[in-house]
């Protein structure tokens, strides 16, 4: 990674000039204007009352910096509101439901990149069909059937809905990956002793492991940001996750808790940026997807 | 050890009829090499032997087992891919180590028999290595290792050397050859390759759109080919092939278009007579044509001009014109061949074969 994007100043040919203008201002524009919205959320969330709501124009007023950092706000979140439990509520909706979907997924990827049967074509423009369909449209059956079968207010009526958007996710991003795999690696496997299921769990799966590590961090990270559903189908401040709940709760009429508010996207952002740089050389080769034999 | 029986062997896929009526019955211990053009279902055979493929209609027996409906594991086959296949994530050793762990062979038993063929093939030092550390010609022995440590009942080879280079492909066929009269094992051998073929095959069996062409050992169907696309796949060179009549003079029959009149071989002459007066192909190879000394008849000698000089080091090939006809002629180095020249040729009389134009039938 570092080398290509080494290479990107290196393809702007002529004066050295040309280099500044076509590729570092732009880069640096970029880059500013892309982290600039989470500086602003680490500031907010360490200033303190005092200097949040001083007018803009007043004495000694730093809106770029602070000059008094404070966890007051991160006390604020911890003792006055529930936050510690959303935290807990969306990682455990998060993982449980990735996990449901990556399973699916996985299986559902494998069987439409390998097997064949009749219309296994149109079942996989069918599963993509439904990733389709928007969430805000989706929500208004979904809710009746949690409400049917009694689950609203609990975390699986998340659970069960995420599944929806996940594993078409998945299955897709699972069945481009297996078509990457040489199909005579397993041809050989079953050759060798395994059967299919054997074969699969054992030669492909593993080499199929950037893929699974991206569908997997990427079905994390939209239910964990996932706001809809979980705004429709849980009311009870104990139940909500993070997104929601922070919204809900900091936000009272028209009046913003900024500082509460801001440490609360920030914390609940730090799991997402853990995995992400954990696993980033991996999605990558996921997404791109590379076997080589 | 085992033979392998291949009884009115069928495969179509949705609109496509992949192989058609195969009969084939490859003995114990022979290396069968099924050869032909892309597409004329030989890799698609080999499949159905392993498992891979579902047999449409037809029989395949292993050994005194039929196996139409055996799993490939249960199969007793080992085969080698084209683009090798080794598991990436595995060392060579586990690679090889794959097929006997997962008949839960004991540990000391595949340590031995993961030795004995890192041996045989040279590959010991490789053995820590994983595949992607491994040139060409090493990821194909390590192929070939993994494949012979289970000591299978057949082999089954899918044009095992097309992704090697020219050189080394030379190499590892000698090596494959070696290798078979050291294991004697039956093996099947699919490759494109005619010299591959050739040279590897006790027996090759000749494939076109499905159909087996001719089967016979590699001299046989040079010598004696039985239809028209045999003759024309087989040899190096392909021979030349010169639409003709079939004329009848002085007491003789003769092949005659513009440009070309020779005298039908007296061998052939009985079966050719039923084509008086028809158009047949004449087909000779580059080999079987020499430049004339005064000494040779001239019934079987014409006159030609020499379009293309193609010096190759152990011999030239000419390609020549005789009237409107293009002929391809190789002679030896030592000729004195410049374009434009007029040339005179006598052919081999003994190895002039003739086609029936319709059928394309040897004559």
């Amino acid at each position: 990674m570092a080398g290509r994007a080494g290479s990107g100043a290196g393809m702007i040919e002529g004066a050295p000039w040309r280099k500044w203008v076509f590729f570092y201002v732009p880069l640096t524009f970029f880059v500013v204007g892309t982290l600039f919205p989470f500086y602003w959320m680490l500031v907010t969330a360490f200033r303190p009352d005092g200097e949040l709501y001083r007018p803009w124009r007043a004495v000694n007023n730093t809106p770029f910096w602070t000059t008094q950092p404070t966890v007051e706000h991160v006390l604020y979140l911890f003792k006055q509101t529930m936050f510690a439990t959303w935290l807990w509520n969306t990682m455990f909706i998060a993982l449980v439901s990735t996990v449901i979907s990556l399973f699916c997924g996985l299986l559902a990827g494998y069987s439409l990149a390998r097997l064949r049967f009749p219309l296994a074509g149109g079942l996989g423009t069918g599963i993509f069909v439904t990733y389709l369909v928007p969430p805000t449209l989706l929500f208004i059956p979904l809710a009746d059937i949690i409400r049917d079968f009694r689950l609203g207010d609990t975390p699986w009526s998340l659970i069960l809905t995420y599944p929806t958007f996940l594993i078409p996710f998945c299955t897709w991003l699972m069945m481009g990956y297996f078509k990457t795999i040489p199909k005579e690696l397993e041809e050989c496997a079953r050759i060798d002793g395994a059967s299919r299921v054997r074969a699969m769990v054992q030669i492909i799966f593993p080499i199929a492991t950037p893929g699974i590590l991206s569908a997997g961090i990427f079905a994390f990270t939209l239910s964990w940001n996932e706001f809809i559903y979980a705004l429709v189908f849980l009311s009870s401040p104990q139940q909500k996750t993070v997104p929601v709940g922070v919204v809900s709760e900091l936000i009272r009429g028209d009046v913003f808790f900024w500082g509460p508010l801001m440490a609360g996207a920030l914390l609940g952002s730090v799991p997402v940026a853990l995995i992400y740089s954990f696993f980033v050389e991996h999605y990558v080769a996921g997404l791109t997807g590379a076997v080589k034999g | 050890m085992a033979q392998v029986m291949m009884k009115d062997l069928n495969k179509k896929y949705d609109e496509v009829h992949a192989v058609k009526d195969v009969n084939l019955h490859i003995r114990d211990k022979e290396f069968v090499v099924l050869v032909g053009p892309s597409g004329c279902g030989k890799s698609t055979t080999l499949r159905m032997v392993a498992g891979l493929e579902e047999i449409t209609a037809g029989e395949i027996t292993i050994g005194d087992r039929v196996v139409n409906d055996l799993p490939p594991k249960d199969r007793d086959i080992a085969m080698v891919f084209q683009n090798y296949a080794l598991y990436p994530h595995m060392t060579v050793y586990d690679n090889m180590a794959f097929g006997l762990k997962m008949r839960k062979f004991p540990k000391p038993e595949i340590a031995k028999r993961v030795g004995e063929a890192a041996e045989i093939l040279g590959i010991q030092e490789l053995l820590k290595r994983k595949p992607r550390q491994l040139s060409g010609g090493q990821r194909q022995r390590v192929a070939v290792g993994r494949a012979i440590v289970r000591h299978p009942q057949v082999f089954l080879f899918d044009e095992p050397l097309s992704n090697l280079d020219a050189k080394l492909r030379v190499q590892m066929r000698v090596e494959l050859k070696r290798l078979h009269d050291r294991l004697e094992t039956t093996a099947i051998y699919v490759t494109h390759d005619q010299v591959e073929a050739m040279t590897l095959g006790d027996r090759v069996v000749v494939m076109k759109d499905g159909w087996i062409q001719q089967v016979g050992e590699p001299l046989e169907l040079y010598g004696k080919p039985s239809n028209r696309f045999v003759a024309g796949f087989i040899g190096s060179p392909s021979m030349n092939f010169v639409e003709i009549t079939v004329a009848d003079a002085n007491g003789a029959l003769w092949a005659d278009t513009p440009g070309l009149r020779v005298k039908v071989p007296p061998a052939i002459a009985g079966r050719l007579g039923a084509y008086k007066g028809q158009r047949v192909t004449l087909g000779i190879r580059p080999e079987d044509l020499r430049i004339a000394a005064g000494s040779d008849s001239a019934d079987y000698s014409f006159d030609t001009v020499i379009e293309v000089v193609e010096p190759l080091g152990s011999e030239i090939l000419l390609d020549l014109k005789a009237g409107p006809n293009v002929i391809v002629a190789r002679v030896e180095p030592t000729v004195r061949a410049k374009l434009h020249d007029k040339m005179r040729l006598t052919l081999h009389q003994e190895r002039v074969h003739f086609f029936d134009n319709k059928t394309e039938l040897a004559i």
